[in-house]
């Protein structure tokens, strides 16, 4: 048993996690071509989460604050973009790429500029008075993302909405006897370019440093001279125009969104970052996946489970692990 | 000279009255010892002058000016720092993090980390590890370098032989005697055989309230005095 776990954590320990998962699959599932649709579906899937995650795991690990209103920045952000294409729609059916890509750049960057802005708001009135207390913290922000929801209610209405694409993202392309949508492609694309910038800004720059010390131990970085609740705003910004950009994202993916959309993905979010551990990137990106590839391969093994899958996990996970797979050290 | 004196500090931690009148000078210069029963205020004394407690009346003024009502990293930037009572290392961080997070501008100067991997080998050795892998002994010299790293012109540190071998201790008290040498230092201890080593002047914390201050050499003559402050009992 010992050389065995020696061997797991020599290739990579619970980061094996998704490959066994994976594995598994195949094994139930059968159908190889099938398998491939349904993994490339839930890694794409899992990125997208991660984008939206990977904030308020961030905010958690930094500052200890809570923050339930987290997934108003990803309906804010998928109700805009989609706006934005909307507006532009003449853009999108167009046969010029370069068009097709404005659109889309101008819907990311508008969805991105939304959460920075509000992110700062939300942090400054809402956050700030109810720092180190977390009963508070709950309640404010979940009354924020009340607010947030009606809003949304009121500005785009109760009826779901269409998002257009653009054109270049619509369908699918063959690889032998396996078709990947092109979307799904680049959902998974957009959220590793993004995770691999954190990851490089994290480990080798001043600012991810400190992000880090902080993480784990704020007093002593600011008893080091630095003003961790100057650099919290910043990282708080950054969290919410990720959620925004993933909202963004994920419109696009189902193509139909409701303003039912952030309380669902709120559930999802926190399962995440709970699985992953708070404060840690690799913990968020690794919970993400998990979650992305087993609502996948659940969803068409046994649809029934689809819904509490991810639940189960998440327990499974916690009696194994209370911190969850990568936490951060504190 | 006073580099820091203490006038009247009181520090309440939620409703608990922790300190009720501490007074205290520093002088510039050589180990300052501050001696106390577990749970006597210690810890709040030095957590206060870092603004890591806010005092809740009386004033903390450092070289002159009062910092009581300062943010803990101004008064850092003020040239404090900090070896608290757990150490506060970054264990996810290697010892070249933890080091170079503590310098101001973010890269070593080459003469200051020298004189640090003389004081303590050990950190040159483990460099690139990760701190949490570090010994007791080897992170608490990380958290007294981390200190030192840039040029200080106070440094308060906690306990700093708790849960150490004596071999350990004894390298200690040589560093911090060299570091005496150009900071002055406020050292909390309970081991007195250290703490009579190093320090000059000393005061004694007991319930929040300083209950004897004076030197070393004189403190040190004095048993009933010891027994009174220090003992188990009373
Ligand atoms: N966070 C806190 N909340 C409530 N009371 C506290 C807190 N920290 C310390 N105290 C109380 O304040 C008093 C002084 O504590 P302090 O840690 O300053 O003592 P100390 O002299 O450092 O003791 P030790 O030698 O055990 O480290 C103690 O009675 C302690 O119980
Ligand atoms: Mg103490």
């Amino acid at each position: 048993m010992e050389t065995i776990t020696k061997i797991v954590t020599r290739f990579g320990g619970v980061s094996l996690l998704p490959v066994a998962v994976a594995l598994l699959a195949f094994v139930l599932i059968g159908a190889p071509s099938s398998w491939v649709t349904l993994t490339i579906a839930g890694l794409a899937m899992g990125m997208m989460i991660f984008l939206m995650a990977s904030g308020l795991s961030l905010v958690f690990g930094l500052m200890d604050v809570m923050n339930f209103g987290h997934s108003a920045f990803i309906s804010f952000g998928a109700f805009i973009a989609a706006s934005v294409l909307a507006g532009l729609s003449g853009w999108l059916g167009s046969d010029l790429i370069i068009l097709n890509i404005a659109a889309l750049f101008l819907a990311f960057a508008a969805a991105i500029l939304f959460g920075m802005a509000a992110g700062w708001f939300f942090e400054a009135v809402i956050i700030k008075p109810v720092y180190k207390d977390h009963l508070r913290q709950i309640l404010i922000t979940m009354g924020a993302l009340i607010v947030a929801e009606q809003m949304i209610l009121a500005l785009w209405g109760g009826a779901p909405m269409t998002v257009h694409r653009p054109q270049f993202l619509e369908g699918s392309f063959l690889i032998g006897d396996i078709t990947i949508e092109v979307y799904r492609a680049f959902a998974f694309m957009l959220g590793l370019a993004v995770y691999v910038a954190l990851y490089l800004t994290l480990n080798r720059t001043r600012i991810g440093l400190l992000i880090r010390a902080g993480v784990e131990n704020r007093e002593m970085v600011e008893a080091l001279g630095f003003r961790i609740d100057r650099l919290f705003v910043g990282v708080f910004m950054l969290g919410s125009a990720l959620a925004a950009m993933g909202g963004a994202i994920w419109a696009g993916y189902e193509t139909l969104i409701t303003p039912a959309l952030g309380g669902e993905m709120m559930i999802v979010v926190f399962i995440v970052v709970i699985i992953g551990g708070l404060g840690s990137i690799e913990g968020t990106l690794l919970g993400a996946i998990m979650v992305g590839l087993m609502a996948n391969y659940v969803g068409y093994l046994a649809p029934k489970l689809a819904l509490t899958s991810n639940m189960i996990l998440m327990m499974v996970i916690l009696l194994w692990r209370p911190n969850g797979l990568k936490p951060a050290v504190k | 000279m006073s580099i820091l004196s203490l006038k009247a500090m009181k520090t309440d931690i939620g409703q608990y009255a922790v300190l009720h009148d501490v007074t205290l000078e520093v002088p510039q210069g050589g180990v300052f010892v501050l001696l106390g029963r577990n749970g006597a205020g210690k810890t709040t004394t030095l957590r206060s002058i870092m603004g890591l407690w806010k005092p809740s009346a009386g004033s903390v003024i450092f070289r002159g000016q009062d910092i009581s009502e300062m943010h803990t990293a101004e008064i850092a930037r003020l040239g404090i720092s900090f070896v608290p009572e757990d150490m506060g290392i970054f264990g996810g961080l290697t010892v070249e993090e933890n080091l170079i997070l503590a310098t101001a501008k973010g890269q070593f100067d080459n003469a200051r980390l020298a004189r640090i991997y003389e004081l303590f080998p050990a950190l040159e050795t483990f460099w690139t590890k990760q701190a949490w892998s570090l010994s007791g002994g080897q992170k608490q010299m990380l958290s007294v370098a981390r200190a030192i790293i840039e040029p200080r012109e106070l440094i308060l540190v906690d306990e700093p032989t708790k849960g150490l071998a004596p071999a350990i201790i004894d390298a200690m008290a040589d560093a911090f005697r060299e570091i005496a040498q150009t900071t002055t230092i406020l050292l909390v201890e309970q081991n007195f055989e250290f703490a009579k080593s190093l320090g000059r002047d000393m005061a004694v914390i007991d319930d929040g309230r300083i209950a004897h201050s004076g030197s070393m050499a004189d403190f040190a003559a004095d048993k009933p005095l010891q027994d009174r402050l220090l003992s188990l009992s009373a």
